[in-house]
């Protein structure tokens, strides 16, 4: 390599890490501002000791909770199944899979609205619909995320020795097939959560309290405290991810969801 | 299968919905062309397409030139290696911190009462003045960029990894210049995992609703925005239209993933 290479190198990189990290200093120097004359940690606190705050935050890890649930309640058995006894349908599922990323969240959310806001599916206002919307907007990392682990195992051969010890479907699947991909599975419900923490649309118009909801209310109300709040939810991204990568797994991005 | 029911009920058929709605006749639901047409005859709804389509190729040029210059710099341009691991991490980060609170970073800091805008009018340029504006078209290319050259990062590293030494070898050994490598061998292996992941970054911001809707409060005219409105209330005043243009998008969006995918399988003959 060519010195004037290395000099472009260190240029191109600077250049990244400004834009990288100047919004963010920006934000946190916005939120030391909210005491007149004086570097505070004001913002902070009034953000804390704020009851929607509380509300929208604690209710973004219930739906994240449930989606990963529901996410491996329904993805593990599937691909375990298509791996094992119905390989011909593996292009079907992937298809299906992947399809999150071809409709936008906005006219994902538009679909179910306008489906499940008249008889015969009267179930808008469910909690229900909300988390199967999540799952589904989580299912290309999760499934991808589960079917990676289960090629590193040898599924049949474990399948056939439960089943030579009497082992029931409930028991293969869920103590004996489920522990043996649980990195594969935390990968992809920690990028499962991170996407539900971050999530805006779905949340804003199936009317759910939410964070996301909650700081576009706040960035129209206040001026310090949405900083604050920002913050606190590139914090929960980055440990999200830093727990990705501490698994020594590949990079996950998100594509579909909160954007 | 429980997953195919799942599938169906929560994805399938509600896409299905807009799809089969778009071609039916509000009030007598017959088959018709005519919300189609009444979109392509609406300046309005042409103008939001325009505008989403425009946001997208420049958020995917720009961030797709940025990305590939960061990603070959931290691979191949004699960096210390500490350096591809931490890009690597930052752009993990990066494009999953996108939406709301993404906004309000850039409102934080380039609005008119920002930080940066506060530190630049105090070195004497205030860039208010000089036509910038943070909540129109612009000043969104601009956020968008934050989410769009991590990803770009991330998705070409492979490729780059891809590219042998010995091809750069072979290439001086014979008497080529840094120009005829790029020009020659290098680019043309790049080109289709460059396309493919550009398309893929015009995806990407052209499905964005949550960031432009959070910076701008609704104020700019985008596809994805006008579809949010018409969920609130039937502001389009025909509710056939709405299904139209949401169907109009989810084709876009399947022609760019179709294109990406392609590409993606022709890149694959030479980087094994």
């Amino acid at each position: 390599m060519k010195r004037g290479n290395v000099i472009w190198s260190w240029f191109w990189m600077i250049l990244g890490i400004i834009y990288f990290f100047l919004p963010l200093v920006a934000t946190f120097l916005f939120s030391l501002r909210a005491q007149r004359g004086v570097l505070s940690f004001l913002a902070y606190q009034q953000l804390f000791n704020d009851n929607d705050f509380i509300k929208g935050f604690s209710f973004s890890v219930l739906w994240g909770v449930l989606t990963i649930i529901v996410g491996i309640l329904i993805f593990v058995p599937t691909a375990y199944w298509v791996r094992l006894r119905v390989p011909q349908f593996r292009t079907a599922v992937e298809f299906v899979t992947l399809l999150p990323f071809v409709v936008p969240a906005i006219v994902f959310v538009f679909g179910l609205v306008r489906t499940f806001s008249q008889p015969p599916f009267l179930i808008v206002n469910s909690p229900a619909l909300l988390v199967a919307g999540y799952t589904v907007l989580s299912m290309p990392y999760m499934y991808r995320s589960i079917d990676t682990g289960l090629r590193s195992i040898d599924v049949r051969t474990l399948t056939e020795a439960a089943q030579s010890l009497g082992a029931g479907w409930g028991i293969i699947l869920f103590r004996i097939i489920l522990p043996n991909i649980s990195v594969a599975i935390l990968n992809g419900a920690f990028v499962s959560f991170s996407i539900v923490m971050g999530e805006y649309i779905l949340a804003q118009y199936l009317a759910k309290p939410a964070f996301a909801p909650f700081l576009a209310f706040l960035i129209q109300q206040k001026a310090y405290e949405p900083a604050a709040a920002t913050l606190v939810s590139f914090a929960l991204t980055w440990a999200c991810m830093g727990i990705i990568s501490l698994f020594g797994r590949g990079q996950q991005t998100q594509l579909a969801g909160g954007h | 299968m429980p997953f195919f029911l799942f599938a169906f009920m929560f994805l399938l058929y509600p896409s299905s919905t807009i799809a089969v709605r778009s071609f039916q006749d509000t009030k007598t639901h017959l088959f018709t062309f005519q919300n189609f047409v009444h979109l392509l005859h609406d300046p309005n709804l042409i103008n939001a397409y325009w505008i989403s389509i425009k946001i997208s190729l420049i958020t995917s040029l720009g961030g797709g030139i940025f990305g590939f210059l960061l990603a070959y710099s931290a691979i191949r341009g004699g960096l210390p290696p500490f350096m591809r691991s931490s890009l690597m991490t930052f752009c993990g980060v990066a494009s999953n911190f996108a939406g709301v609170p993404l906004a309000f970073a850039f409102i934080a800091m380039l609005s008119p009462a920002g930080v940066l805008t506060g530190w630049l009018i105090s070195m004497g340029y205030n860039p208010y003045f000089h036509g910038f504006q943070l909540y129109t078209f612009w000043g969104l290319s601009i956020v968008y960029m934050y989410f769009q050259f991590p990803l770009m990062v991330l998705v070409i590293a492979p490729a780059i990894d891809g590219l042998r030494r010995e091809w750069l070898e072979a290439a001086e050994n014979l008497g080529a210049s840094g120009f005829q490598y790029w020009r020659y061998v290098a680019f043309p292996i790049l080109l289709p995992s460059i396309l493919g992941t550009m398309i893929l970054l015009f995806g990407n911001s052209f499905g964005a609703f949550a960031t432009a809707q959070a910076l701008t409060g609704g104020q700019i005219n985008l596809v994805t925005i006008v579809i949010g409105d018409q969920l609130r209330g039937d502001v389009l005043g025909d509710a056939g239209l709405g299904y139209a243009l949401a169907l109009g998008m989810v084709v876009v969006m399947a022609v760019a993933i179709t294109g990406y995918t392609v590409l993606q399988r022709r890149s694959e003959r030479w980087l094994r």
